[in-house]
């Protein structure tokens, strides 16, 4: 999974029948040191995120595991809201 | 499979239900010569780690896999704790 900010949405009226009703969001990869310097996505909000926010995302199949997005055409889904994260390098 | 060390947790309150009961660490992907390669990530631990161990973890819907029957949304698993590693 990847650290990420949220920094836009996206809105869609033609899209896969199965992304109906899925919240579809620009986040930005980021560093621990809290850079947000990475590549952009569009995830899939599983967990009511909101802009400015550190989330986490999971790409890839197992995307398509978060709650809700079963057989899904999504690589890119949050599934976290980050309150903290200890850095101990 | 890849080495990398843990450098640290990832408190999140707000969360998918499968990843209950589940740590979540932050890794730092490293060569064979310990020095730190990539952008650090975040994955599930299955073993048990803790912050300045070196590991190893894998990619994929298989980090998923040490929590079956669960489905842990997860793409990246810490599956082993590395006592130690040598090369050629």
């Amino acid at each position: 999974m990847i650290l990420a900010k949220v920094v836009g949405t996206v809105v869609a009226t033609r899209k896969d029948p199965r992304l109906v009703s899925s919240k579809l969001l620009i986040v930005r990869a980021m560093d621990p040191h809290g850079n947000v310097d990475g590549n952009y996505l569009v995830a899939v909000d599983t967990v009511d995120a909101g802009f400015g926010e550190t989330v986490l995302i999971v790409s890839g199949s197992s995307a398509r595991m978060a709650s809700g997005l079963k057989d899904c055409p999504v690589d890119a889904a949050i599934v976290g809201i980050v309150d903290a994260i200890d850095l101990n390098e | 499979m890849q080495l990398a060390r843990v450098i640290g947790d990832i408190v999140t309150t707000h969360k998918d239900p499968g990843y209950a009961g589940v740590s979540l660490l932050l890794i730092q992907p490293i060569t064979s010569a310990g020095e730190p390669v990539g952008r650090a990530l975040v994955a599930a631990d299955a073993v048990g780690a803790g912050v300045g161990e070196t590991v190893f973890f894998v990619r994929g819907k298989e980090a998923s896999f040490p929590f079956a029957p669960v489905e842990v949304a997860a793409d990246a698993g810490i599956v082993g704790i590395v006592d130690h590693w040598t090369v050629g």
